[in-house]
């Protein structure tokens, strides 16, 4: 078994320019993701992050290497191997992508509906009870565009959480919610994790919040990844990009930022 | 790097522009393609999605419903009165039941039909697509293991292969009717040589003709119409957002509508 949930080896990705050539989002780059833990994937606008998630999923290809799930190469995988694969893993969008013209319940009873065979009942029974755990009772016959920022993201996660997946990814899971929902938010993800015991992968730029669940951290700059133990770890870098990088989005304010579990 | 600028000099120099957009169209046709499989694949796949069946039967059928009524209507009532116009010089007015009907049961049924489905419904099933899209709802039903085609793209056209030649023989009888009414009761065609005129020169052959086109210019329009829908962020010069949702539904209603009246030509040179 290996201690990686998802394992990068020298992976690269790059996309063509408008105006000619390519643009590199990771050169030759090397992680790992350990199990049981969360990691924040961190980086300025454009420097792969949601790209880094779609790699994970198969939504996109690398280039070249590998990228390993549980030990297991899954790199280039397609067809029923791919949704296999994807059963392993729960998301959480930016947006949430809830259906628009599904209701509530509807929107969280989809995987179960679709991937097992339960009955309506026990679809009922079990949709009724990650509802009732994330506050969302009373709702469930709403549809996504009668819900608040917040209230979005918890059917987000209720959906993402039915299979009982192994790994959460969660891209950049609290934009435009406000500071008091985003707190909110952070600490449903400790409970849930605590709960659930999936790995979490948390792609976001709402630092240094978000560093009071990490575990791990990595940064993405310019096509390359520096991988830190901890956010403290980080914080303390001697590595000019680095320290610009916790100066221009920590500042001298970084512990009175923290999420408080 | 020999590739890198390669393709930077491509995009500069007029040769190779051209072969640019070439390329691309190779590349939009293997994706189109590709989706044609897929989608008539994930007919077969089960679970078969019956509600969500019925739901675009009854979105592209009983709802395209009055919209074919009325231009039917209209065109048989028009074909009734310029035919008379017609025949009527050279002492044919008998003839005009056979006109009107083989006119609309080989060609203008079938046209028209796949051309007012591709305004209404199939608009908004492109739209209803790239939406879906953009807002990261089909990443989120392949994130979930579900297939996108069998979920959401099949119904769709099976909804389609049913429904249109179903309109398409509603669009005849209503055409004929209007001809009829046309002909007959407004220009005093004797009914009688209308209806026989009709039944003599109307063979199996016409008919299994426009079957076959209503069928195919069902495929063409749920086809280009969802897919073009589907790839919203790979068609050039979409944009991106809303923009690129309005576009490529324009797009999708020109280009069906295209291929329908190429398609017309095609079947009608095999075929007759």
């Amino acid at each position: 078994m290996s201690e990686f949930a998802i394992e990068f080896r020298d992976v690269t990705k790059s996309f063509a320019k408008q105006n000619g050539g390519r643009q590199m989002i990771l050169d030759h780059v090397d992680f790992g993701i350990p199990v049981g833990k969360t990691t924040v994937i961190a980086g300025g606008s454009g420097q792969g992050k949601s790209v880094t998630l779609k790699l994970i999923l198969g939504l996109m290809e690398v280039d070249s290497g590998q990228i390993l799930v549980g030990g297991e190469d899954v790199t280039g995988l397609r067809g029923r191997s791919l949704e296999q694969l994807r059963t392993r893993f729960g998301v959480l969008f930016q947006g949430a992508a809830l259906f628009d013209s599904l209701s509530v319940f509807e929107n969280v009873a989809l995987p179960l509906r679709e991937r097992t065979s339960k009955s309506d009942r026990e679809v009922r029974e079990q949709v009724m009870a990650i509802l009732t755990q994330l506050e969302l009772t009373g709702h469930e016959e709403k549809f996504p565009a009668q819900l608040s920022g917040g209230m979005r993201k918890r059917v987000g996660l209720a959906r993402a959480l039915q299979l009982k997946p192994e790994i959460m990814l969660f891209d950049e899971p609290t934009t435009g919610l406000d500071p008091v929902m985003t707190q909110d938010i952070y600490r449903l993800f400790a409970r849930m994790q605590e709960q659930v015991g999936y790995t979490a992968v948390i792609v976001s730029h709402d630092i240094p919040k978000v560093f009071n669940l990490a575990d791990q951290v990595i940064v993405l700059n310019n096509g390359k990844t520096d991988v830190f133990a901890s956010p403290e770890a980080l914080q303390w870098s001697r590595e000019p990009h680095i320290r610009e990088f916790v100066e221009s989005t920590m500042g001298e304010i970084y512990q009175s930022h923290l999420v408080e579990l | 790097m020999a590739f890198e600028q390669g393709e930077g000099s491509m995009q500069r120099n007029p040769v190779g522009k051209l072969g640019e957009t070439g390329l691309y169209m190779l590349q939009d046709m293997g994706r189109m393609g590709l989706y044609l499989l897929l989608a008539l694949k994930g007919v077969f796949r089960r679970p078969f999605r019956m509600a969500e069946f019925m739901r675009q039967m009854h979105f592209i059928g009983a709802g395209s419903m009055m919209v074919i009524f009325c231009t039917a209507a209209s065109t048989g009532m028009v074909l009734g009165l310029q035919g008379y116009y017609s025949l009527h010089k050279f002492g044919a007015e008998g003839m005009l039941g056979s006109a009107v009907s083989l006119t609309l049961i080989m060609e203008l049924g079938p046209v028209l039909t796949a051309i007012m489905v591709a305004g209404r419904a199939g608009s908004a099933m492109c739209a209803e697509l790239g939406i879906m899209r953009i807002s990261e709802q089909i990443d989120a039903l392949e994130c979930m293991a579900v297939d996108p085609f069998r979920y959401l793209i099949s119904p769709k056209f099976l909804a389609a292969l049913v429904s249109i030649p179903l309109l398409t023989a509603l669009f005849d009888v209503v055409g004929i009717t209007g001809g009829y009414v046309a002909g007959v009761h407004l220009m005093g065609v004797n009914p009688g040589s209308y209806l026989e005129g009709m039944r003599t020169s109307v063979t199996n052959h016409d008919i299994r003709l426009g079957v076959i086109k209503s069928f195919v210019f069902a495929l063409l329009v749920v086809w280009i119409c969802t897919g073009r829908g589907y790839f919203v962020y790979q068609i050039r010069g979409a944009g991106f957002g809303a923009q690129s949702v309005s576009r490529v539904t324009t797009q999708a209603v020109v280009f069906s509508s295209i291929s329908v009246l190429i398609f017309d030509y095609l079947l009608t040179a095999v075929l007759l």
